[in-house]
């Protein structure tokens, strides 16, 4: 038995369809996983649907922003509010959960390509977007009359699922740099006040100057204004502003997440 | 699945077997400073079982997490496979089973196998993975139902699943009962049969010494003792102060000779009594034994016994 020839398996062709089912197997079981865990769906599902019932169709009922019904601003703004609550909390929380408990490394001892993983907790984050965008969308329509095309509708859920990159980039700093047990309290000091600065909460006209200048940093005001323009709402600067408001966000992200985990190899 | 132990069949390694796995003058320095590894050197061959022991903070850990490719040397050459384990490539021919706080418990058994399964082109067969690794009826529950025991023969399993070359176990056994323990004995025991390599680390020393062909003791970041856990033991009660090594034998039993009796008696090496039970270590056991049944007619209890794993590595970790 141990005269049996040390032949080398013949290498493996990593043949694409198999990289493919990889990512897709990963992304699908991710999705899953977070659907399962009713603490995680429920609430992150349930908070942007309530606060858009509450704040877009019970209060300001009939009310106009410009020529806009509330319901439909609120809707391009709960959207946004939605995916980053489910990129942070998905992404970030996931990311610190499996960090500290050591599930990561297993992933990381497996040949399994680390890029999937990262696209998998993106996709799921995205996926878990489309949901809220759905049901707020369906609110919407049915008990404010809001109306929305098919396009503005296609537009909105890709505007989300591009969007997820951004706060993606942000939850795995808050992975990287928070330990786990302070990661969700560090997460909600983050969300809640980067959304409602970002114009989520109510329009961004309606804040001090002051913080309509500091909105300019945050990525939650460059995407729900991206969101608005797609619905022909006039809003303050060009596409292309927010687009590099956006991108410039992601990249100090991605800056500070590759020195954190850096520092994070060196030391362990 | 046998009640009775089965004696490990010594497998010869010819000299220059090709090593499998090697860690050739490690040095690794963490930023903090701290000198985890210090020209730590030690190879895995085809077909071999080897313990890895040590005490905690010797540098076991940050050996295997260079093997598994986890991290970089400082200085020093890590070979897997006569590649570099920091490849995911390289890592299609080994599988890793970890101390985990935690997996994802919202998936059930037969889905993270087959997640693990599906990163090897060649994966073990869904029902052998199964099998081997004792999961028949649970496949379908949630990882978070499962018991203590059960989640480890899912991570044992989730190591097997892609049928790989080189296999890492982290205390594989923990919170396993009796029967299982067996079967995964059993189970890595058909692995080095079938030619693979595993390393295994363990706190559990009777583990070490049935299952390893080879133990590697290591502290403070150096090999301090290489062998068969025979050899091991030898070199143990040669640490602790025996004059010869070669058939250490330990004598317990219940007797009222004084301790100056006992040192006389030939062959004797050490002799102490605690609490009523007298323990006695002889290069000559049977010699010794002849004359103290002689001396003592109403002595009883009496116990003959290889030195224990446990005695030799507290002997050669102690400095």
């Amino acid at each position: 038995m141990s005269t049996a020839a040390l032949t080398l398996r013949a290498a493996p062709s990593n043949s694409f369809a198999h990289t493919l089912r990889i990512f897709i197997t990963e992304a699908r079981f991710e999705f899953i996983r977070l659907l399962r865990t009713r603490a995680f769906s429920l609430a992150v599902i349930g908070f942007p649907v309530i606060f858009y019932l509450f704040f877009g169709l019970i209060m300001n009922r009939g009310e106009h922003i410009g020529s806009m019904l509330v319901a439909k601003y609120m809707l391009a703004t709960y959207a946004v509010f939605g995916m980053v609550g489910a990129a942070l909390f998905g992404i970030g929380g996931g990311l610190a959960s499996e960090l500290s408990t050591g599930w990561l490394e297993l992933k990381r001892a497996s040949p399994m390509p680390p890029f999937a993983y990262l696209v998998a907790k993106c996709c799921s984050a995205a996926a878990f977007g489309l949901i809220i965008i759905s049901i707020i969308t369906m609110l919407g329509i049915t008990v404010a009359h809001v109306s929305i095309t098919l396009p503005e509708y296609a537009r909105m859920m890709a505007l989300t699922v591009v969007g997820t990159i951004p706060f993606a980039c942000l939850g795995i700093v808050i992975a990287l740099l928070v330990p786990f047990n302070a990661a969700p309290g560090v997460i909600n000091i983050i969300y809640l006040p980067m959304s409602f600065c970002g114009g989520l909460w109510m329009p961004i006209t309606m804040l001090p100057h002051w913080l309509q200048k500091f909105a300019l940093l945050l990525p939650t005001y460059h995407l729900s204004q991206l969101v608005l323009a797609t619905f022909r709402y006039p809003t303050a600067g060009s596409a292309i502003s927010h687009w590099l408001g956006l991108l410039g966000f992601t990249l100090v992200m991605l800056g500070v997440a590759a020195i954190a985990y850096r520092r994070l190899e060196q030391n362990s | 699945m046998s009640a009775v132990l089965d004696p490990i069949q010594a497998i010869p390694f010819t000299a220059g077997a090709a090593a499998v796995a090697s860690l050739c003058h490690i040095t690794k320095r963490y930023a903090n400073g701290v000198l985890a590894l210090d020209d730590l050197s030690l190879k895995l061959h085809h077909g071999e079982i080897v313990a890895l022991l040590g005490p905690n903070g010797a540098g076991k850990s940050t050996a295997v997490k260079l093997l598994m490719g986890l991290s970089a040397p400082t200085s020093g050459a890590v070979r897997i496979f006569d590649a570099d384990p920091r490849q995911a490539a390289t890592r299609l021919r080994t599988g890793v089973m970890l101390q985990l706080g935690k997996a994802p418990e919202m998936l059930r058994v037969r889905e993270h196998l087959n997640i693990f399964r599906g990163y090897y082109p060649d994966p073990m067969p869904y029902a052998d993975l199964v099998r081997a690794a004792g999961l028949e009826g649970i496949e379908s529950r949630m990882f978070g139902q499962l018991s203590g025991g059960q989640k480890q023969r899912t991570l044992f399993a989730i190591a097997l699943a892609g049928d790989p070359d080189l296999v890492f176990l982290d205390e594989p056994t923990v919170g396993l009962d009796i029967e299982a323990r067996r079967a995964m004995w059993a189970e890595i025991r058909s692995l080095a049969a079938r030619g693979k390599t595993v390393l295994l680390t363990t706190h559990y020393l009777e583990e070490a010494d049935a299952l390893a062909h080879r133990i590697i003791v290591i502290n403070k970041g150096r090999v301090i003792c290489e062998g068969t856990p025979a050899e091991v033991k030898s070199l143990g009660a040669a640490t602790a102060g025996a004059s010869t090594s070669r058939t250490l034998k330990i004598i317990r039993c219940v007797t009222d000779l004084p301790q100056s009796t006992l040192l006389a008696i030939p062959g004797v090496t050490t002799a102490e009594v605690k609490a009523d039970l007298t323990c006695i270590s002889s290069t000559q056991p049977e010699r010794t034994l002849r004359e103290l049944l002689a001396l003592d007619p109403s002595l009883h209890s009496l116990e003959v016994q290889s030195p224990a794993l446990e005695d030799a590595f507290l002997a050669l970790t102690s400095n």
